[in-house]
């Protein structure tokens, strides 16, 4: 049995408690767009791009948070370019942009041994890790992202479903993509040290197709996708503590379980009504199907 | 300025398209050559063509999402490409739509204003006004809080048509809009445009379907990377026209009124047996 008072008298882990929280939040709210605009494969790299900037950054005694953070909005305008060409496949783009990034990341570490535990962190999540800086950063950019969606819904949820006809009836679709990038690069960069490089893309796809199983509307998929991020987050923390596993392995872990009894729920629950078994996964597009196997 | 100079200009003034040697296409290649074309306010047309000859190119070039490579083209009095987009309304093919999209028939709706109704996440009393209006007018009132794949094909493409159509368009674009539904949905969705465009919407659809064109448009343009024909299908649709736009024979057959395109016959290899079948009249040319 967890004992869940024993933790909470950390201050260490009161901090980390609330990191999670707010990073499963950000990244339920922000992974709807992923999933639903099939990036789900650009969340992945990203994450790794934004490794090798981290990596350079510390190495060149620049600050964390500038050094990812430049180095994750240019990889993302560079990854967004890429995907606009015809000639190059945009996944073969997106792996040549992102793995040669954290390769250079992993190169400068195998250079400098003093950088491997901070960086150990980085890769898998730890919850040590997180300072009351980190909660500040990771507080803004949750707010500006709210903030941000809610003001740009509208506009977003045009772009998203249709993005071929959005600009033509007067979305400013260049300048929403861009806003996009941003908002995804300081959402990897805001969430690395308590999810980890690897596990990021996870954290993006897993609460919003949960949410995706459990409605047909796109409002209620974004809160529900929040909550559930938030509150896997936060529960992950304490299967963290609990078996001693880095936090960030424990959050998706513990977000597959839930998707598998919701998935085993939801085809249950169609099976009843229709008679024919398996129809839940109808639901999904075959791409988010794709992204959970990813 | 010379008094037919004078007529000439007034008249493309008039015209809602004007297009002037234009060349068009993707990444540097050309879809489109040389077409010149004028469309007056209230015209119905139809654009006919074999599949890559350049239809959804002419449609997207109208809307400025294709780059213009030479010539002059303007929309409503305004530049194609230029900083002012003119009123348009656009419905693209269905096949590009994902249908598990999480999105239900009055979202979709509302997306026609969703660059100008602004910054709350919510819908305007003048935007749900004029949303209830088109659900009532295109007989999709009760499905508004349904999720859009569970409609029929005949609805979809109403629902978005209506999207266009909340704009409130001059001019209003359909990408083959009775491709892959049955006659009776087909035969309503043109019923449905004619209505629209007696009421003074100027409306040009690209589609396979030549008998539908041939029975419901006054005009149609026929077109393979260029401009083969226009006119009304009565005096274009030849053999001859039929065999430069698609590059193969077909029949024409004009009976009672009606102008009707078939296949020929011997694409198939069974002259003797469909020649037993062939009717009294003549196909003209």
């Amino acid at each position: 049995m967890i004992d869940f008072a024993e933790p909470l008298q950390f201050e260490f882990f009161r901090r980390a408690l609330l990191a999670a929280t707010m990073v499963g939040g950000l990244t339920g709210l922000v992974g709807v767009f992923v999933v639903l605009r099939r990036m789900s494969y650009i969340g992945h790299g990203m994450s790794h791009s934004v490794f090798g900037g981290a990596v350079v950054g510390y190495v060149a005694g620049v600050n964390f948070y500038v050094a990812a953070g430049i180095w994750g909005f240019l990889s993302a305008v560079l990854i967004n370019q890429a995907t606009r060409r015809r000639q190059i496949g945009a996944d073969a783009a997106i792996g040549i942009v992102t793995t040669a990034s954290f390769a250079l990341g992993v190169a400068l570490i195998s250079r400098a041994s003093r950088v491997t535990k901070n960086f150990d962190a980085a890769l898998f999540g730890n919850l040590l890790s997180v300072s009351g800086n980190d909660l500040w950063v990771i507080a803004g950019v949750f707010a500006v992202t709210i903030a941000a969606v809610f003001m740009l819904y509208k506009q977003l949820l045009f772009l998203t479903f249709d993005p071929e006809v959005a600009p033509i009836y007067g979305v400013r679709a260049g300048w929403l993509d861009s806003l996009f990038a941003l908002i995804l690069a300081a959402t990897i960069i805001a969430s690395i040290r308590i999810m980890g490089v690897t596990l990021i893309a996870a954290s993006l796809v897993i609460p919003p197709v949960i949410a995706r199983l459990l409605t047909d509307r796109f409002a209620r998929m974004l809160v529900l996708s929040t909550i559930l991020g938030a509150v896997l987050g936060f529960a992950g923390m304490f299967v963290s503590y609990e078996f001693d596993i880095a936090s960030g392995a424990a959050i998706v872990l513990l977000s597959a379980a839930v998707f598998v009894l919701v998935l085993l729920y939801v085809s249950i629950r169609q099976w009843v009504r229709t008679g024919r078994p398996s129809v839940a996964v109808d639901a999904l597009a075959s791409r988010d199907r794709e992204a959970l196997m990813d | 300025m010379s008094a037919p100079r004078k007529r000439e200009s007034q008249g493309r003034v008039q015209e809602i398209i004007r297009l002037d040697g234009v060349s068009a296409g993707y990444e540097g290649k050309p879809v489109l050559s040389g077409v010149t074309l004028g469309v007056r306010p209230g015209e119905f047309v139809g654009v006919v063509g074999p599949s890559g000859s350049g239809k959804t190119t002419l449609l997207r070039l109208l809307l400025g999402s294709v780059p213009l490579y030479s010539g002059k083209a303007t929309v409503d009095g305004h530049a194609v490409g230029g900083r002012k987009r003119p009123s348009v309304g656009y419905v693209p093919q269905l096949e590009t739509i994902d249908w598990n999209f999480p999105v239900t028939v009055e979202e979709v709706i509302l997306m026609g204003r969703a660059a100008s109704s602004g910054p709350w996440p919510w819908a305007r009393p003048q935007d749900r006004h004029e949303l209830d209006r088109l659900l009532q007018r295109l007989g999709i009132a009760a499905f508004r809080k349904q999720h859009i794949r569970n409609l029929s094909g005949g609805q979809q493409q109403r629902v978005f048509l209506a999207r266009a159509l909340i704009r409130n368009p001059r001019l209003l674009l359909l990408d083959e809009p009775t491709s892959g539904v049955d006659i009776k949905t087909r035969d309503d969705v043109l019923h449905l445009l004619v209505e629209l465009n007696r009421q003074g919407v100027t409306v040009i659809l690209s589609t396979h379907e030549l008998n539908a064109v041939a029975a419901h448009l006054p005009r149609v343009i026929c077109i393979n990377r260029g401009i083969v024909a226009d006119g009304p299908p009565s005096r274009i649709f030849t053999n001859e026209t039929l065999r430069l736009t698609y590059g193969g024979e077909m029949v024409v057959v004009h009976q009672d009124g009606m102008t009707l395109v078939a296949d020929s016959p011997h694409v198939f290899g069974e002259l003797d047996h469909l020649h037993a079948h062939e009717p009294e009249e003549a196909p003209s040319r």
